[in-house]
């Protein structure tokens, strides 16, 4: 289906009859040159990639639930390339840049806003840290500028700035940073994979791998037998119940990052903001609840539901960098399970079995990397080698000792 | 969460640091064979279960005892707690 204005028209003077579902809704096949097990954003952007740019179309991308059930209705909708590492940041600032345009690629409005991304800092060695971020962000082609508290007064008047204890001294300013409505993300990958021939099967569980002789090649599911030359697992947050299937340990705990979301309120907060001086972050949705996170909860866990300490300690936190919210009622908050990985960032690789491919390990930051996810992992599928914006990525760099470890934690998953 | 301390009785789980799967541990030997890939495995490899999860616990508010939980990773409840130096002992004297 296509949208345009005169298309809203048209249906608005015949009583909106006329629209249809997004995707099909098929039978497997018996057989699929590519299965994606996973079809949350990664998953739907990856098959996307594959049909778009690679012309692969004989895909199925098999969904336990249904889409949009998992973390890409979980999380906080923030978009950003403002990362360190030089492993990192060019993969981000490619998923940035595939985020720009992404509306009119799918034909899909799912309210793609660069209201800007402030990282607020509190003191001069904190300042120094994120002159030198911004210049990796510099150096990579992305936009970062710093500001002083004077440049802060004037776009954010409402912070604590003669806090005692965490005075603000400035922040680190990524306008092309945002939000994004993230179930159209999902709905538009899933319709423009669909119209390519992509089958998306939901309610549709993998659960187990048809492996011979040290190949894979194909998947048994809730909905029988499947066969493919090649399989791609995609399925952030339950990532070692799926390899696991086939014993293979991965460097990932699951963890339950809980997020949360305040009454409608007017107008307040103009774009992202972060606290510099604990975990906390909050943007304000375009119904008006302010949507604000913090820590993961810091133990292993599938529930997707946290304990009230974490509530506590991220309130806490915006409390301290915006008082006036003090006043603001919580209205939810919700969990999602994220993949710890041993250093904090991604795994997109081929794995020990022939043919099957792995993607995951994003900790709590897959939303933003979802389009660059999506067609780094397309270009592993379909050449069989890395692209070039994720070719650090990879399992052996654990054994390498070359880890990717932005926060410098080390092997320590809840830390990152 | 509540802890059932093997010492102190019931403790709010904040009071305590997380360390993860408790095979941290058995920390091979590394004059064994093949001791390489062995640290790989217990430096960053884990099972991440979903259902039961033996794991390490740090009492850093309170006694400063090392504890291995066994909890369910999909329920959040705790099944045994106990003293991760009795179970060392316990495993060095066999």
């Amino acid at each position: 289906m296509k949208y345009s204005g005169i298309k809203v028209l048209w249906e608005g003077l015949r009583g909106n009859m006329g629209w249809k579902p997004l995707w099909r809704n098929p039978d497997p096949k018996k057989s699929y040159d590519i299965i994606i097990v996973g079809g949350g954003g990664h998953g739907l952007a990856t098959a996307y990639y594959l049909a778009e740019k690679f012309k692969i179309t004989n895909i199925a991308v098999l969904e336990k639930g249904w889409l949009g059930s998992g973390n890409i209705g979980r999380n906080t909708t923030i978009i950003r390339s403002n990362y360190l590492l030089p492993q990192n940041q060019p993969f981000y600032e490619f998923s940035l840049k595939l985020w720009e345009n992404l509306e009119q690629e799918l034909n899909y409005n799912s309210m793609v806003s660069q209201r800007g991304v402030l990282n607020i800092f509190h003191s001069d060695s904190q300042r120094d840290a994120f002159v030198r971020r911004g210049n990796a962000m510099l150096m990579s082609g992305a936009d970062a500028s710093l500001l002083g508290v004077n440049g802060l007064k004037k776009m954010v008047p409402f912070l604590d700035f003669q806090n005692s204890r965490f005075p603000i001294k400035g922040g680190l300013w990524q306008p092309r940073g945002g939000t994004v409505r993230h179930d159209a993300v999902v709905w538009g990958y899933a319709k423009e994979a669909d119209s390519r021939g992509v089958d998306i099967i939901e309610n549709c569980e993998a659960t187990n791998f048809l492996v011979k002789n040290g190949r894979c090649y194909g998947v048994e599911t809730t909905k029988g037998v499947i066969k493919s030359k090649k399989v791609g697992v995609c399925v952030a947050g339950s990532s070692s119940q799926v390899m696991g299937k086939i014993g293979i340990n991965l460097p990932i705990e699951s963890h339950v990052l809980q997020a949360f979301v305040s009454e409608g309120l007017k107008p307040v907060i103009p774009g992202v903001i972060t606290f510099g001086a604990g975990h906390f972050y909050v943007s304000q949705s375009n119904k008006g609840g302010l949507v604000f996170g913090g820590d993961i909860d810091g133990y292993n866990s599938y529930a997707q539901r946290g304990n009230l300490p974490v509530i506590e300690d991220v309130c806490e936190g915006g409390v301290a960098l915006m008082p006036m919210i003090g006043r603001a009622r919580l209205l939810r908050t919700w969990g999602g399970i994220m993949d710890m990985s041993m250093d904090g960032s991604p795994i997109i690789d081929k794995t020990n079995i022939t043919n099957l491919y792995f993607n995951g390990g994003w900790c709590y930051g897959g939303f933003k990397a979802t389009p660059a996810s999506g067609f780094c992992y397309a270009h592993l599928l379909a050449t069989g080698t890395s692209h070039h914006n994720a070719k650090d990525f990879l399992f052996n760099r654990f054994e390498k000792g070359m880890l990717i470890d932005e926060k410098g934690q080390g092997n320590q998953p809840n830390l990152h | 969460m509540l802890i059932d301390h093997p010492l102190l009785g019931l403790r709010d789980s904040s009071e305590f640091i997380y360390m993860g799967d408790a095979k941290l541990l058995n920390r091979p030997n590394w004059k064994s064979k093949n001791s390489n890939t062995k640290f790989i495995d217990y430096g960053y490899l884990r099972k991440n279960p979903a259902g039961e999860h033996k794991e390490l616990w740090y009492h850093e508010q309170g006694d400063r005892s090392w504890l291995v939980v066994t909890r369910n990773t999909v329920t959040h409840e705790i099944l045994k707690v106990e003293l991760a130096r009795y179970l060392k002992r316990k495993a060095n004297a066999k």
